[in-house]
Order: structure tokens, then C-alpha cells, then sequence
């Protein structure tokens, strides 16, 4: 009996020093802590800390603590284990396919209502139209814009030398991609045509737009949940039905999903690329050989050219925090919001800067004759005509509708079956996603 | 067999304590919580969940998908188990000679063991990158044919499974090095001398003998296959191309955490868990009567 009294005796000790460990109180904080988290790395992950250092240091009563919790798909999953808890973030930062997510949750907290209840004036009217229009909800933002690229096209400017093609003009058009293609692998300059980065967004997503062409029913999905996609249509066949016969003589290679196919153009064995302009940063960096950026190709008549559209992530505000710490948290976002701040953060990172006012103040002092590529975006966002096509995309789980689109992708361009078999069943599996969704968010 | 009488009638209790709540709370509890949320509807903040019934298994079973990644599944955990016993049988029978430098060898066949999956996942990816890979450099001058597994679905599941099997080789070599060491040398030197060479002596002494073994690590290796091979997949194919490698804990995974739903993530875990309990319980039904214990 008394062994066990002893071992009682030990377990109450232990678990009273654990308490005592528990409730030691932290070191007082004299400032209010905003929890960030955000899915930002290497180099993009350091100018992330950099842009919060500089707000910290621009004030004193509140302290923004930065927080990288994985991929973009993991910050969210975090995000929301975190707000079942009970304990999540001040600010998230979500990817824009995760938006009709964000916007149905039920859990945060629009961004246009906490500045007007904190009464922080911001100018909303000034940020760019394409970002405005794919994260808005009946005209207002429901959260703040904070890295915002699009797919832009580069091409290897000393492999068009050695193919004979003139490296200060870029094709316009896909004709001339294929036969610039052609030229550069007859001339041995580079094994392949062009690849591509993110695939349903760079190849699907954005190529409807471009050509004014809609990727779903009901205004691609912005006005209703009862959502239909149209990619299997007489365009989406005729583009992806182009790549997979320019796969089997190389004018085409597919390089993988996300950013896995970077490789084929850094080391020169595709002369052209498309993928985001979030890259010029890395690439003006990483990449040894003379390059240069122009716009997305065009297909030319009978198709019309609208914009391209963006892709990036915006910073979510979860609701149910003290007035005290949303205070801090408006404070943040209004500060990345300044002109300064965005002409910075775009210099730094090649990320659209999201006001007209840091554009025209970047223009004015000749950053974009200096930097040439890094006007490849805006111009490509802002110089064509808007349609309801080319404002965005309002999908719910439209991670899963990417992957579905994706790996059909891989199954066309291998030839397991044909373009419109293909896309057909991506279209069928993802009209079932989208029913999904749709029956998970009913009222 | 000695009894051991605690004078206590709580010590024994207490002892166990510490691995029953290990296992209620990380294995039980977690398992009752998938059998929950199988039959949920739930919106990924869990703000709102609705009882649905086997709707979400009905659906999983209309899914010609849901099928594709349970044949590949099958078709992985075969392959993997295949080839990291018989691999590692092999390799044990070889390390168990008397050759110069043995212990140095077995040291370092037990490493890749201590190699994460995930890690061992990249290693492979910068082996056989079809862009980057050093193998796909050197095979491209042997043959023409294109190991492109971001497009041959079939190049992809051998590498999955390769890498997978390498992860589970060190494991199982230490388990079949002790097998093959514990043997009596009496019993082998009696077939020496009635004339079996080496191979004969393998398969009519040594095979046998170690057949519990094999059994226990086939056993492990299916269900290591079926349910702990996620960081492999996860680093080098994501389940692509198409859908070629997506086997069924991946897929789990991924409609749960990329695609935010839990109910059908809950279910298709359920579904998984019955499959392995009843193929570990068709095992011991039928190959435990083929194995010799001692």
C-alpha cells in the first residue's frame, strides 16, 4: 500500500510543477501582438519580414509577428484548425484560389468594415481595377490585396541570336511561337519551344480570359454557387488540343504543376516560358543568359483580346478579436496599402504594386523605362479591354477544380486520351466539386 | 511459465497507464473521430455540420476516381512489400557470410532506415528529375526512351514505389539479419555435410526458419505501404501525373486538407482502415499456416 501511496505521492508533485510551469506569467508585453501568417519563402519570405520590420518600427504600441506556416494550401488548413480551436491568427494570408472559401466561412472579418469601424480612411477607389475585381464581393474588398501577379511571357533573348531571331521582339501571336519554335530547335539553341509554369492557371485559367472567352457559367462563377465550367468548349479545345501536338515535337514541354517546370528555362532547355511575373525578381537574379518578357501570345481572329488575370494571395482578417487588436491589425493593412510601401514591395519583389498612385509615382520616376519587364504586367492588366471574362474567377474549392484540371492536363499531353475526352472529364469532375460546395454552403 | 503477482491490484493498472493512454488518445480517439466525420457534411471552418448518413460513402463508391486510387494502392503496397522483403532478404542472406568488413556493411545497410520518407522523396526527385536528375543525364545516352515521369504515369508509380521500398529496406534487413544470425550453425553444417551448396541450404534450412519473420514483416511492410507512405508521394509526384500515383491515404489527404472536405476525407479513411484490418486478418488466416514457428 504503500508504494502506491509514494507514486500517488510523485504524480500529484508532477503535476503540480507542471501547473506552476503553465501559469508563470509571460514577460509583460507592452505592445499588442498581431499574429501573420503567410505562406511567403526565400527570397519573397524575406522581403515579407522586412515589409512587417518596417511597420514595427514606424510605431510603437503594436507588433506585427510574421509567421511562414508552409504552402499556401497548409497556411490555410492551419489557418482553420487554428480558428476551431478557438486560437487563430489576427491576419491570414490566403491564395486567390481560396477566396470563395474565405468569403463563405463565416469567419472572417471584411476588410472594407474594419477600416470603416476603425475608422482608418483609405482610398479604395485608387487600387487597380483587375485586383479590385477579383476579390471584391458587391463592390467592396473583403481583404486586402497583398502580392498580386500575372502570367507574363519570357524568352531567351541569346538563343533567339543563335536561331537568327530578332531578340528584341518576343511573338505576338501563337503562329509565331510555333514557328519561333521550330527555328530554335532546328538551330540546336534550345532542346524545346516554350513550357509552362502553373498549368490551369497560366494555360486554362488565364487563355480564356485573355481571349474573351468564359472558364464558367454564371460570369465565371461570380454571380452564384450553381457553377458550371465551360472549359471543354470549341476554344479550350482548340488551345489544349494545340499544346498536346506541339508535346510530341517539343515546341511544347510540359514541365509539371506550380513552379516545378522553372528549371527548363533557367537551364536553357526551353527557349520560352510562360509563367508568373512574380518571377522577374528571381529570374533577374538566378539566370545567366540574356532575357526578356512580353506579353501573353494571342490566338488573332475570330477571338478578341481582353486582359489576362492575376493570381496571388490577400490577407484575410479572422473576426472574433478585441477591438484593441483589430485596431493594430487595420493599422497594418493600411500601411502595406501605401503608395510607399507598394512601390517598395513591388521593386523588391516584382509583385504588382495594387495602387494607381504607386504606378503613376514608379512611372514618374522612370522605374519602368529602367526596368522595362517589370511594366510587362500592368500593361498586360490594364491596357486591354475588361469584360466580365477577364475580371476573375469566384470558384468554390477551386484547389481541387486546379488539381482535377491539372492532372487531366498530364492525361492529355501523354496521349492517355484525347483533348476533348479530357477535358470533358475535367468538367464533369469538377461540376461535381463545384455541386459539392455548393451543397456544404447552403444557407 | 512464471507468474508475476503484483502486490498492488493498482501498480499493474498504472503500468500499463501511460501506453493505454498513448493509444486511446492517438490512436482510438482519432479513429472514433474519422468514423464521426464520415457521416458529416461539414464546411471546412466546422461553423456549420450536417448528418448526411453514408452519403459521403455512397458517393466514394459511385467514384470510378475512388476505385483507380484503391487498384493503385493495391498495386503500390504489392510492389513496395515485394520488393523491400524480398530485396532486403536477400541483402540480409549476403550480410550474414563470413566476409571481411561485416559489420561495416550492416551498418550500412540499416541507414536508409533513418532517412525520413519525405527527405528520401527529394533525394529521388534529384535523382530521376526528368530535367535536373543526374540518371535521366546518363540513361539518355544508353536509350532514346524518355523516363518523363511528369507525363508516363507508369515511370512515376516505379518510382514511388522504389523510393518507398529503398525507405523500408534498412528495417527490414534488421529484423531478417537477426532471423538468419539466430539459426543454429549446427543445423546448416549437418546440410553442408550431406552435400547442399549455399542456394539448396537457403531455401530448404534457412527460408523456413526465418518464414515468421517474413510473415511479420510482410505483414508490417502492407501496412506501412498502405498508410505511411504519404511523404514519399507527397514530395515527388503529388499523386500525378493524372492520377497515376495517387493511392488511397494521398487521396485522403489531400480531398481533406487541399480540398477542405473533411466528411469525404473521413470517410475514405474509414473505407482504408477496413481494408487493411481485414487484409492483416486474411494474412493471418491463411499465410500464418505456411509459416514454421519454432
Amino acid at each position: 500500500m504503500s508504494r502506491t501511496t509514494t507514486v500517488w505521492r510523485s504524480a500529484t508533485w508532477a503535476c503540480a510543477l507542471l501547473s506552476i510551469v503553465a501559469l508563470a506569467p509571460a514577460p509583460a508585453a507592452a505592445k499588442t501582438e498581431i499574429q501573420f501568417w503567410h505562406a511567403m519563402t526565400g527570397q519573397l519570405g524575406d522581403a515579407t519580414n522586412e515589409l512587417v520590420k518596417q511597420f514595427n518600427e514606424s510605431q510603437s504600441d503594436y507588433e506585427v509577428k510574421p509567421l511562414r506556416k508552409g504552402t499556401y494550401p497548409e497556411t490555410l488548413t492551419a489557418a482553420i484548425a487554428a480558428y476551431r480551436q478557438k486560437q487563430a491568427p489576427h491576419i491570414v494570408q490566403v491564395f486567390e484560389v481560396g477566396t470563395q472559401t474565405m468569403l463563405l466561412s463565416g469567419a472572417v472579418h471584411p476588410v472594407y468594415q474594419l477600416m470603416k469601424e476603425q475608422e482608418i480612411p483609405i482610398e479604395w477607389k485608387d487600387f487597380i481595377a483587375p485586383v479590385v475585381g477579383y476579390y471584391s464581393k458587391d463592390g467592396n474588398l473583403y481583404s486586402m490585396p497583398f502580392n498580386s501577379s500575372t502570367p507574363i511571357f519570357y524568352y531567351n533573348k541569346d538563343a533567339f541570336q543563335k536561331a537568327g531571331l530578332d531578340p528584341s521582339k518576343p511573338p505576338q501571336t501563337w503562329k509565331q511561337v510555333e514557328e519561333y519554335s521550330k527555328k530554335i530547335i532546328a538551330s540546336g539553341a534550345a532542346k524545346c519551344g516554350f513550357s509552362t509554369g502553373w498549368p490551369s492557371w497560366t494555360m486554362v485559367e488565364n487563355m480564356h480570359a485573355w481571349h474573351d472567352q468564359p472558364f464558367a457559367t454564371k460570369r465565371n462563377g461570380f454571380d452564384g454557387l450553381d457553377v458550371q465550367l465551360l472549359i471543354n468548349k470549341e476554344f479550350g479545345q482548340k488551345h489544349i488540343g494545340q499544346l498536346a501536338a506541339w508535346q510530341k515535337d517539343n515546341v511544347y514541354s510540359y514541365g509539371g504543376r506550380a513552379g516545378t517546370a522553372d528549371p527548363k528555362f533557367v537551364n536553357g532547355e526551353c527557349a520560352m516560358y510562360i509563367q508568373s511575373s512574380a518571377l522577374i525578381g528571381g529570374f533577374t537574379k538566378g539566370v545567366k543568359f540574356q532575357w526578356g518578357t512580353g506579353q501573353l501570345p494571342f490566338w488573332g481572329p475570330p477571338y478578341t483580346k481582353a486582359t489576362s488575370i492575376i493570381g496571388g494571395a490577400t490577407l484575410w482578417v479572422m473576426k472574433g478579436k478585441p477591438a484593441a487588436e483589430n485596431r493594430g491589425t487595420a493599422k497594418f493593412l493600411k500601411f502595406i496599402s501605401e503608395p510607399n510601401q507598394q512601390m517598395w514591395w513591388h521593386v523588391t519583389t516584382g509583385y504588382l504594386a495594387i495602387s494607381n498612385t504607386a504606378v503613376k509615382n514608379l512611372e514618374a520616376g522612370y522605374h519602368f523605362k529602367k526596368f522595362p519587364d517589370q511594366y510587362t504586367a500592368f500593361a498586360q492588366l490594364t491596357k486591354g479591354k475588361p469584360t466580365a471574362n477577364s475580371q476573375g474567377l469566384r470558384l468554390g474549392n477551386f484547389v481541387q477544380i486546379r488539381d482535377v484540371i491539372e492532372s487531366e492536363l498530364e492525361n492529355i499531353f501523354a496521349g492517355k486520351k484525347t483533348t476533348k475526352q479530357g477535358l470533358d472529364d475535367a468538367v464533369a469532375k469538377s461540376n461535381e466539386i463545384l455541386k459539392e460546395f455548393a451543397a456544404a454552403n447552403k444557407q | 511459465m512464471q507468474r508475476t503477482v503484483f502486490r498492488s491490484r493498482w501498480l499493474p493498472y498504472l503500468l500499463v497507464f501511460p501506453q493505454m493512454a498513448v493509444t486511446v488518445l492517438f490512436f482510438f480517439w482519432p479513429a472514433f473521430k474519422s468514423l464521426q466525420l464520415s457521416l458529416y457534411r461539414v464546411n471546412p471552418f466546422g461553423d456549420t455540420s450536417r448528418f448526411i448518413g453514408l452519403e459521403n460513402f455512397v458517393k466514394l463508391l459511385g467514384d470510378p476516381e475512388y476505385y483507380r486510387s484503391v487498384v493503385n494502392s493495391i498495386v503500390f503496397a504489392g510492389s513496395v512489400t515485394v520488393l523491400a522483403v524480398a530485396g532486403a532478404l536477400a541483402m540480409a542472406a549476403l550480410a550474414t557470410q563470413k566476409i571481411r568488413g561485416l559489420s561495416t556493411y550492416r551498418t550500412l545497410l540499416l541507414w536508409p532506415y533513418g532517412i525520413a520518407p519525405a527527405v528520401a522523396g527529394i533525394i529521388f526527385l534529384f535523382i530521376f528529375h526528368p530535367t535536373y536528375g543526374v540518371l535521366p543525364y546518363f540513361l539518355s545516352f544508353v536509350t532514346t526512351y524518355e523516363f518523363n515521369w511528369l507525363l508516363k504515369g507508369w515511370v512515376a508509380m516505379a518510382l514511388v514505389v522504389t523510393a518507398t521500398a529503398w525507405t523500408h529496406l534498412g528495417y527490414n534487413i534488421a529484423f531478417f539479419i537477426a532471423g538468419l544470425l539466430a539459426i543454429p550453425g549446427a543445423v546448416l553444417e549437418a546440410a553442408d555435410v550431406d552435400g547442399a551448396g549455399p542456394i539448396r541450404r537457403f531455401i530448404r534450412i534457412s527460408f523456413p526458419l526465418v518464414s515468421p519473420i517474413i510473415f511479420y514483416v510482410v505483414v508490417l511492410n502492407m501496412v506501412f505501404a498502405f498508410f505511411e507512405s504519404f511523404g514519399v508521394v507527397d514530395a515527388v509526384t503529388k499523386g500525378g501525373p493524372g492520377d497515376a500515383t495517387m493511392i488511397m491515404v494521398y487521396k485522403a489527404y489531400k480531398d481533406g486538407f487541399i480540398g477542405l472536405n473533411a466528411g469525404s476525407s473521413g470517410a475514405q479513411s474509414v473505407i482504408l482502415m477496413a481494408l487493411v484490418i481485414s487484409l492483416t486478418m486474411l494474412q493471418f488466416k491463411y499465410a500464418e499456416k505456411k509459416v514454421t514457428y519454432r
